[in-house]
């Protein structure tokens, strides 16, 4: 494994990842995994500090989506990159996290209930209750694999919008939720804009998921997880609990992608099932294989694609002059098209993805320096 | 008790469907170990070009002909062009790439149909049949089953009365054998993929104008019940996916008649489950080696 950047990366300021340098680092940060990972965590912390104080309201609500969907991105790396365990059931997951922090909100909002503490616990719930989720579909999984799995996560993508029509007296059926948000705090001005008070939140979240799991996969349970994927058997024999590593990782994701999903609900202020609908889970697995399925910093780059792509193709789609009708058929389906044959290219040609190509990049330039 | 009678038929003949979907995942199973998850959209494919044709011409018939050899055509072509350049060592990238696929196909024909229902007509009337008071099958839902039945003969005898079928047949069982022998092992497997391909347009042709029209999206939902069909058969076996597929059906019509359509998603997923978790070789699998 190659050293994990843990900086979330805004699609402005991405900064190229520097070639391997651990020789260079000062004794204590080589040897304290969990104090590299924490320095690189305040270090990325404070450059988007700065960041989101330059930026207009409209990039840092992007940055922030970034964000959210970075913690799913990240949990579905872990899951089929390090333990190679495919799920196509990522967005009903950020689903279930957003319908509990829409419904917890809008619960503590009747009961009168505010504060700052009411964010992060309803964050909590949807993580809590997400990773319930994921550990019944986890149990089940264990004891599938590859195709059939796929269909598993495939059924639960297609199901889980549709049980918000089936108890629409909670789910309000298509229509969905609105989710009652508090302004910023006070504390920080009568007129700091909301976008980067959004920002912050998404990025606060962006930055626990990213350490938590960069130390997890650095860790004993990481090893496991990787010995799982490239050898059930082996792994068996080394006295790795093959199931339980499985359900470890599905639920571990499953908590990445609740996490993401509520913080969508915080953004978007509403949650609606046509937001979480099959499309979106294949757009993950997409984002997480594009970006580079061997290590988190390719779920960053995967993150910021998700934001960026459709944003450009529209972008794109204005310069060429078409009639309305037109223009609205290209408008949504532009990006998926696009999406999917980026997907079958990477797939078929650059298997490692962004990151992938990055570090080979990386790899050529060091070879090569030594020489002159 | 008439209600149960109708849905019971009623499920047999969107069974029958389902039957032929899950045939043509098994077909590509079997010559090629991958679980085609891009066979929703390409069938769904196949019956865009068939509808431009009936539109064009006002024939069903053309129509439905043509969607069969734009099936044939799009599994040729999806083969030819993209699955033969898969890295078959992880099962995860065919998936992955056939997923790829179904966000190509889904927008390329949101672009050009837009992203809303269109009509699909049917060549015989819905209207059930009743014998004595009870209502029992239209004409529709006959010529379903005999166009699921005729298939699944003329499938039957060409895998085992002729000898392309051998062929087809040999070069998946071993494929370097095959070729030492003189089969053409790369034209079998694109044969298969476009065979398949076909059957999968015509299970959409018959499925379409029973649910609610022709949309890019309109297979999702069928190919999760195939699949679960397929896999209650077993994946492996043709037999296997015919009982699975009318299994599935009739299950599926209890469900969304007497507790509505609505919660047919989730039946289906709670079924996969079962099967999964009790049988995950499916009931007709064979013994399968352990691993460790």
């Amino acid at each position: 494994m190659s050293e994990q950047t843990v900086t979330p990366s805004a699609p402005a300021a991405a900064p190229a990842p520097a070639p391997r340098r651990a020789l260079a680092l000062p004794g204590f940060l080589s040897r304290s995994t969990l104090l590299r990972h924490l320095v690189l965590a305040v270090f990325a912390g404070v450059l988007l500090y700065l960041l989101t104080q330059q930026l207009d309201p409209f990039r840092n609500f992007q940055l922030a989506t970034v964000a959210a969907y970075l913690c799913a991105t990240a949990g579905l790396t872990l899951l089929v990159g390090m333990n190679g365990q495919l799920s196509l059931g990522h967005g009903a997951l950020m689903a279930v996290g957003a319908y509990t922090v829409a419904l917890a909100q809008n619960r503590f909002a009747d009961s009168g209930i505010t504060g700052n503490q009411v964010l992060p616990l309803s964050l909590a719930l949807g993580v809590l209750v997400t990773m319930a989720a994921g550990a019944v579909i986890g149990l089940a999984a264990a004891r599938l694999r590859g195709p059939y799995l796929a269909g598993v996560t495939l059924a639960v993508a297609v199901a889980v919008p549709a049980a918000t029509v089936t108890f629409d007296e909670t789910f309000n059926s298509e229509q969905g939720l609105s989710v009652a948000v508090e302004p910023p705090p006070l504390s920080l001005g009568l007129y700091f804009p909301n976008e980067r008070w959004q920002a912050w939140v998404a990025l606060t979240g962006a930055l626990l998921t990213m350490l938590l799991l960069a130390n997890l996969v650095r860790s004993r349970v990481g090893r496991n997880l990787r010995a799982v994927r490239d050898d059930e058997v082996a792994a068996r024999l080394a006295g790795i609990h093959v199931g339980r590593t499985q359900v470890l990782a599905f639920v571990v994701s499953a908590a990445s992608a609740g996490l993401g999903g509520g913080l969508m609900a915080l953004l978007a202020q509403s949650v609606s099932p046509g937001a979480f609908s099959l499309t979106l889970s294949l757009f993950l697995l997409m984002a997480v294989v594009i970006g580079g399925l061997g290590s988190l910093s390719g779920a960053v780059w995967g993150a910021v694609l998700l934001v960026a792509l459709p944003d450009l193709t529209h972008d794109s789609a204005q310069w060429v002059s078409l009639s309305p009708a037109v223009a609205q058929r290209l408008e949504g389906n532009l990006p998926l098209a696009v999406f999917g044959l980026t997907l079958i290219v990477v797939m078929i040609a650059a298997p490692g993805g962004v990151q992938g190509l990055l570090r080979r990049i990386g790899a050529r330039v060091r070879r090569r320096a030594p020489a002159r | 008790m008439d209600r149960f009678v109708f849905l019971t038929f009623d499920g047999l003949s969107k069974g029958a469907v389902l039957a032929a979907f899950a045939l043509a995942l098994v077909l590509i199973w079997r010559a090629a170990r991958i679980v085609n998850f891009a066979q929703g959209a390409m069938a769904v494919a196949a019956a865009y070009a068939g509808y431009s044709v009936t539109t064009a011409t006002g024939s069903y018939w053309l129509g439905f002909a043509a969607a069969l050899v734009g099936g044939l055509l799009i599994g040729m072509v999806v083969e030819r062009a993209v699955m033969r350049f898969v890295d078959h060592s992880s099962p995860l990238s065919e998936v992955i790439v056939a997923l790829g696929l179904v966000l190509v196909m889904q927008a390329v024909l949101g672009m050009v149909y837009g992203n809303e229902f269109l009509p699909a007509g049917t060549p015989f009337s819905r209207n059930a049949l009743s014998v004595g008071d009870v209502p029992l099958l239209s004409r529709y839902d006959l010529f379903v089953f005999g166009a699921v039945l005729l298939v699944l003969v003329a499938l039957a005898a060409l895998f085992t009365r002729t000898a392309i079928g051998l062929r087809m047949r040999a070069s998946a069982f071993a494929p370097e054998v095959s070729r030492l022998l003189g089969v053409n092992v790369g034209g079998m497997l694109t044969l298969g993929w476009a065979l398949a391909s076909a059957v999968g347009a015509l299970a959409a042709m018959l499925v379409i104008p029973t649910e609610l029209g022709l949309h890019p999206h309109a297979m999702d939902l069928v190919f999760v019940s195939a699949f679960t069909a397929a896999v209650v058969g077993g994946l492996d076996s043709p037999p296997g996916a015919v009982v699975g597929g009318l299994t599935v059906g009739l299950i599926l019509s209890y469900v969304s008649g007497y507790l509505g359509s609505d919660v047919t998603p989730m039946a289906v997923l709670v079924l996969l489950l079962a099967v999964l978790l009790v049988r995950p070789g499916g009931l007709f699998s064979s013994t399968v080696a352990r691993q460790a």
